[in-house]
C-alpha cells in the first residue's frame, strides 16, 4: 500500500471518532449505563458537537492547500476531498438535529426559522453549499465541469465564512469560540489572498507561476 | 402535528435493559415522549412497578448497578451529600405533581455566568472550591427596617418550604426542580417597604476570587435582577436556599437565590447579597446585555419568540426533542395572569 493510501485510511478512521463517541454516548444513555453520557440536554449536546465538527472539518480541509504549498508535500491534496466530505457528513447530521430534535419535522416552523432567523438562514445556506460541493466531488463532475469545477469549489471559502457567522450569531454573550474559528479561517483565507496577489505580480513581471498554486 | 409513531414505539416494554424504573425521570420514555402526553391513567400503578422492580432486580445481571441506583424514583433518596435542611414543610399545593429531574441533571446542566459561559456543566466544574462562608445580605432602600444580616439570621424567622416547580430556561429547555425556600412575601412583609417602593432590586456577590468569570467583561458585573413589588409578593415567588432537601450547591446559586417559576430562568438571580427596594424599574443584566432579546419581565410566553429561536416548544430534559408545548406563564397562568392585566406582553417581554 502506498503511504498516502495508508494515511487516508488513518484519517478516515480518525474522522469517524466524533461520530462514534456520540453513538457510544447514546448507547450508554439508552441502556441507562450513564445517564449523563450526553449531558442533561442530549439534544443540544449532539447539535453542538456535530456543529463544531462541521466547522473543524471545513477548516481542516482548507488547511490542505497551504500545507501542500508550505511543505511541498504534493500528495496531501489527496486527502482534501475526504476531509470536505466529512464536513458535509457532520454538517448534515447537524442540520438533521435541528429538523428532528428542535422541530420534530414541523415543516412550517422550519420554514419560519429559515426565513426569520438570520443565523438559521446562514446555517442552511452553508449546508446547501456543502451539499452542492459534495455531489460534485466525484471524478465525473470534475471532468464534466472542467474549469467551472474549480470556481464552484471555491465556494468552500464561502462555506467556511458562513459556518463561522452562523456560530457567531447564535452565541448569547461569549464570542470567544467563534472568534477563534474566525481567526483560524482568516489566516487560511488571508494566505490565499496573499499568494494570489503575489502570483499576479509574478505574471506582470513575466515569470511562470509555481505549479503548486491552486 | 408530528407523527408520534416513534414516540409511541418506545414505551417501556419492561425489558430490564430497555428502560429504568417506571416513574423515574431517567427512563427512555422520558427521553422520547413528551411529558404533556402522559395522562395520569397511563402512569403505571405502584403495585405494577414494584413488581417490575422485582423483575429488574432478579434480572439485574444485565443492568449496571450504577444505572439502577440512579433510577431510584424516590425524590428523598436523591441529593449530593450536602448538609440537609431541617424542618422543611412539604406538600405545598403550589408544587407540581410532575416528577422532578434527577439531582445529577439539575446540578450539572445550567447557566451561571459567574462560573462559566453557556449552559452545561461548566458552572459545576468551576465552582468546586466555592464556599459561601459567612454570607451576608443587605436589605436597604425604601424599607422601614433596613439591615445587614448574616444568612442564618436572615432566614431564621421563616418556615422553609419545599416547592417543586417547572423551570423554563430562555434557551427553550426545561426541568422540574424540587427547591427548598422561603416565600419572598414573608420577607418583604417583615422588612416593611415604604409607600415609595415599587420594585425590588437584587444583586449578586462580586468576588472575582470565587467567581472566575468576573475577571472578564463577559457581562457587566454585578449581576442584577429585579421584580415588581407585586411579583415579589406573589405566593409562588421564593428565595431558595435548598435543593432536594439539602443546602444549595454552588452551581445552582448557593447560598440563596431567587426562584420565579413563571419567568425565564435568568430572572432567578443567584448568590444574592443585596435586596434593595427602589422606586424605579431596575435595569437587569441581560436586558443591559441585549435589550432586543431580553426584557425586564421575561415572563414565559409561547407567543413571543426570542429573536433567534421560537419559544413555542421546549425540551423537557432529558428529552432529546423539543416536543413539549411551552405554556403561558410556564403553566402558572391561573395564579399570575392577573398581575399583567391590560399589559402588552409583546412589548413588555
Amino acid at each position: 500500500m502506498k503511504r498516502i493510501s495508508a494515511i487516508k485510511l488513518v484519517v478516515f478512521a480518525a474522522a469517524l471518532i466524533p461520530a462514534a463517541a456520540l453513538v457510544y454516548g447514546f448507547y450508554k444513555l439508552y441502556y441507562g449505563i450513564d445517564l449523563n453520557a450526553l449531558t442533561a440536554n442530549p439534544g443540544d449536546y449532539i447539535t453542538d458537537q456535530t456543529g463544531t465538527w462541521t466547522l473543524a472539518f471545513l477548516i481542516i480541509s482548507l488547511c490542505v492547500t497551504p500545507l501542500r504549498r508550505l511543505t511541498k508535500w504534493n500528495e496531501v491534496i489527496r486527502l482534501r476531498r475526504m476531509l470536505g466530505l466529512f464536513a458535509f457528513f457532520y454538517g448534515t447530521l447537524h442540520m438533521l438535529t435541528w429538523v428532528v430534535f428542535n422541530h420534530f419535522f414541523d415543516w412550517n416552523a422550519m420554514l419560519k426559522d429559515v426565513g426569520e432567523r438570520p443565523f438559521i438562514t446562514v446555517g442552511m445556506a452553508t449546508w446547501v453549499i456543502l451539499l452542492a460541493l459534495a455531489v460534485t466531488s466525484n471524478q465525473y463532475s470534475i471532468r464534466k465541469l472542467k474549469r467551472k469545477w474549480q470556481s464552484l469549489h471555491r465556494l468552500a471559502y464561502a462555506a467556511g465564512i458562513g459556518g463561522v457567522i452562523h456560530f457567531w450569531w447564535l452565541v448569547k454573550a461569549d464570542t470567544t469560540e467563534p472568534r477563534r474559528w474566525a481567526a483560524g479561517l482568516g489566516l487560511l483565507l488571508g494566505m490565499r489572498v496573499w499568494w494570489a496577489a503575489r502570483k499576479r505580480q509574478f505574471f506582470i513581471k513575466g515569470g511562470k507561476p509555481s505549479p503548486a498554486v491552486r | 402535528m408530528p407523527s408520534t409513531g416513534l414516540l409511541r414505539a418506545s414505551k417501556p416494554s419492561g425489558g430490564a435493559g430497555m428502560s429504568c424504573l417506571p416513574g423515574s425521570p431517567y427512563n427512555l420514555a422520558m427521553l422520547i415522549k413528551k411529558p404533556s402526553d402522559i395522562r395520569s391513567s397511563e402512569i403505571t400503578p405502584k403495585s405494577l412497578y414494584l413488581r417490575r422492580r422485582e423483575f429488574i432486580q432478579v434480572s439485574g445481571a444485565g443492568l449496571v448497578a450504577a444505572g439502577f441506583a440512579a433510577c431510584s424514583d424516590e425524590a428523598g433518596a436523591q441529593g449530593g451529600g450536602l448538609p440537609k435542611l431541617a424542618n422543611v414543610k412539604k406538600g405545598s399545593p403550589l408544587s407540581t405533581s410532575e416528577a422532578p429531574n434527577s439531582y445529577e441533571h439539575i446540578t450539572s446542566y445550567n447557566n451561571f455566568y459567574e462560573f462559566a459561559s453557556g449552559a452545561g456543566d461548566g458552572p459545576k466544574q468551576n465552582s468546586k472550591n466555592f464556599k459561601p462562608g459567612n454570607w451576608k445580605i443587605k436589605v436597604d432602600g425604601e424599607v422601614a427596617k433596613p439591615a445587614d444580616y448574616l444568612l442564618e439570621d436572615f432566614i431564621k424567622p421563616y418556615t422553609l418550604e419545599e416547592r417543586i416547580y417547572r423551570h423554563r430556561c430562555v434557551e427553550a429547555w426545561s426541568l422540574v426542580i424540587p427547591w427548598v425556600g422561603i416565600p419572598l412575601k414573608d420577607i418583604v412583609d417583615h422588612v416593611q417597604p415604604t409607600s415609595r417602593a415599587k420594585f425590588v432590586k437584587f444583586t449578586t456577590l462580586v468576588d472575582p476570587t470565587r467567581f472566575p468569570m468576573q475577571r472578564t467583561d463577559l457581562l457587566s458585573w454585578p449581576y442584577v435582577e429585579g421584580l415588581r413589588l407585586d411579583e415579589a409578593r406573589h405566593p409562588l415567588t421564593i428565595l431558595a436556599v435548598g435543593l432536594y432537601g439539602e443546602v444549595l450547591p454552588a452551581q445552582n446559586g448557593a447560598p440563596i437565590r431567587l426562584v420565579v417559576p413563571w419567568k425565564y430562568g435568568f430572572k432567578g438571580i443567584k448568590s444574592i447579597v443585596r435586596m434593595e427596594f427602589v422606586e424605579k424599574q431596575p435595569l437587569n443584566t441581560w436586558q443591559q446585555q441585549a435589550p432586543n432579546e431580553y426584557g425586564f419581565y421575561a415572563n414565559v410566553n409561547p407567543m413571543v419568540d426570542h429573536p433567534r429561536w421560537s419559544q413555542a416548544r421546549e425540551k423537557r430534559l432529558p428529552s432529546l426533542f423539543a416536543t413539549t408545548k411551552t405554556q403561558m406563564f410556564n403553566g402558572y397562568a391561573d395564579q399570575v395572569a392577573s398581575l399583567y392585566t391590560g399589559m402588552d406582553l409583546k412589548k413588555n417581554f
